[in-house]
């Protein structure tokens, strides 16, 4: 029987530097390894990752694996299934964290099946039960209309991703030591089926939806692609951006790739402003991390209002060309 | 192109959350009362990639579904928008198997349909939430995999697949048999057409048991499942709201701005 230990993230490295999801993981790992004092280990794959290695144990790392290899958007997610299982494989730990984004939904589930480990996606928080010491999972179900506990008590490893924004970030400790440990995995790409032909990424045009203070987000209350010249305009004179819910992407009057809500951009800015948006749980559940959320909505018993700070009721086409006016005064003050 | 889409039946996922209710006790979602379950809509959306594909190409499309009798509506569903044939997967040992399960029962039967280039799935259900279903069966089956598809195409014999990522997307070429989960990117599914309907009811749908896929009852239900349901709940809702009225919707807005200043929000 393998004796598995300690917590295993996996990290992501942007510009040399340690994601903020992967921060948050390690907070979150650090506090798993605690109790029972075992290794918080984290796997890195990419080229120039000495400095978010040395980042990672400022953070709260004991352990930083480094593996050779291309960014995950720039390789076959095989190559990093056979990478990953491998490292597991070596090291035995008994919980593998990982973000619910797109590597972590890609890569997650197949490690899974590959290492006959238990999985839950898309966690929100973890605890260890006091008395079994069993790991309990919790996570959204019902597109957020309910919250499961899970547990896995008889299956090792037990691999979970995490739903960005959903612990604080570690925080750094440049006192704190660690070990780097470079691992070599052999990966025979010849076995590999599929190809990569190219990875396309949108120029974004102003500030990314998940870095923007300010959102200001339509939904299916808009009525059309028109309506959303209004958005725009609040969204710059409040220097914002604009994100959508949605229906506005089913019916083709928004790109897609502004959606915010479980199955797209995890928001948490300091202002949110939900114009003609019903609230359903799956488009909270993308920006329920807002400090402040602001419903403008023409049906008072809309679901929005629940989950907002502030609400306005009436039809954005006359709410929201007063609110722009009024802002733009007040900011001229 | 011969093309298995695997659905599952779920609770309407539309309906408003003041409707939604469950059991703390028995930890099970109560079905909202005269409202019928559905197709998980992601599924609907692997239905419709499909029926494009089929559009363009020809083909035959398969539906499966593991579930109970009401599952056979998922299925005449997706008959009645395209889909050529459907079976179901009814057993009593099927019951409270997880994903693991589920996928080895389909992977189960994929392998009796034998006759296929691609498995198409849903990104996720959308009562458990987990997206876990397509990726195992692909393992299962040791078939090239391709998750969060938004469109394919047919290019010298494999597939042209656009993947879709946070800020754009990847275009991958795969060799078939394959297996694909497909995003919500897909965007809205045709309705089925009167005609549709009037084919589909009239079509037969054989059920399968655990014996007619050969499955070994030790990798499913219950007893199988790698993790176990400790607790269900609806979260309580953590803000209260301040509805800020005014005679007019600009004298409300002007208000709201006024307010939004004052607490340095803006």
């Amino acid at each position: 029987m393998t004796d598995y230990k300690g917590v295993l993230i996996y990290g992501e490295v942007i510009e040399q530097k340690v994601t903020t999801i992967t921060q948050e993981l390690i907070n979150t790992g650090r506090k798993l390894s605690d109790d029972p004092n075992q290794p918080l280990s984290l796997l890195l794959i990419g080229e120039n990752i000495q400095q978010a290695a040395n980042e990672a144990i400022f953070l709260g790392a004991d352990r930083i694996y480094t593996a050779a290899g291309a960014s995950f958007t720039e390789s076959l997610p095989e190559h990093y299934v056979v990478v990953i299982s491998d490292v597991c494989k070596q090291i035995a730990p008994s919980i593998i964290l990982f973000a619910q984004n797109d590597m972590g939904r890609d890569i997650a589930p197949r490690l899974a099946a590959r290492l006959g480990a238990a999985i839950c996606m898309d966690c929100v928080k973890l605890t260890i039960d006091p008395d079994t010491k069993a790991l309990f999972q919790s996570k959204p179900v019902y597109g957020g209309n309910a919250i499961a506990v899970w547990t896995s008590e008889n299956y090792q490893p037990q691999i979970i991703t995490m739903r960005p924004r959903a612990t604080a970030p570690a925080e750094l400790n440049t006192s704190r030591k660690g070990e780097i440990i470079p691992v070599t995995v052999e990966v025979d790409n010849s076995m590999i089926k599929e190809k990569l032909l190219e990875t396309v990424k949108e120029d974004i045009k102003g500030i990314r939806l998940e870095e923007a203070k300010v959102i200001i987000t339509g939904g299916g209350g808009i009525g059309g692609s028109e309506g959303f010249q209004l958005i725009q305009e609040l969204a710059q004179t409040l220097h914002g951006t604009v994100g959508v819910s949605r229906v506005p992407c089913d019916e083709g009057w928004m790109p897609a790739s502004l959606e915010i809500g479980q199955t797209g951009h995890m928001v948490s800015p300091a202002l949110y402003i939900a114009v003609g948006i019903s609230g359903a749980p799956q488009h909270l559940a993308g920006c329920s991390g807002s400090k402040c959320i602001v419903a403008i909505n023409k049906d008072p018993e809309a679901n929005i209002f629940k989950e907002a700070d502030f609400g306005v009721v009436g039809d954005y086409r006359e709410v929201l060309p007063s609110l722009i006016e009024k802002c733009k005064a007040l900011f001229s003050l | 192109m011969n093309l298995i889409v695997c659905v599952k039946q779920i609770p309407d996922p539309e309906i408003p959350p003041a409707k939604f209710k469950l059991d703390t006790e028995s930890k099970h979602v109560t079905p909202p009362e005269g409202i019928p379950p559905v197709m998980n809509p992601y599924d609907e959306q692997a239905v419709e990639l499909a029926l494009r594909l089929k559009d363009k190409h020809g083909g035959k499309i398969k539906i499966l579904s593991m579930g109970n009798e009401a599952s056979a509506s998922a299925v005449k569903h997706a008959l009645a928008m395209g889909a050529d044939e459907g079976i179901v997967l009814i057993d009593k040992a099927f019951e409270d198997s997880d994903s693991f399960s589920t996928a080895y029962i389909l992977s189960q039967a994929i392998q009796k349909v034998r006759d296929y280039d691609l498995v198409l799935c849903g990104r996720q259900a959308a009562d458990w939430d987990e997206g876990l279903v397509g990726s195992i069966i692909a393992e299962n089956l040791s078939l090239p995999l391709v998750t969060l598809v938004e469109a394919i195409d047919v290019a010298d014999g494999e597939l042209n697949v656009k993947r879709v990522i946070l800020d754009g997307y990847q275009v991958y070429s795969v060799p078939t048999p394959a297996v694909i989960t497909v995003s919500n990117e897909v965007g809205q599914c045709r309705l089925p057409s009167g005609w549709g309907i009037i084919s589909a009811s009239k079509k037969q749908i054989p059920i399968w048991s655990a014996s007619d896929i050969d499955a070994d009852l030790s990798q499913i239900g219950a007893v199988a499942a790698r993790k176990k349901l400790v607790k269900l709940f609806i979260p309580v809702q953590e803000r209260k709201c301040e509805i800020i009225g005014g005679e007019t919707a600009a004298e409300a807005s002007a208000k709201l701005a006024d307010r939004l200043r004052k607490t340095g929000i803006i």
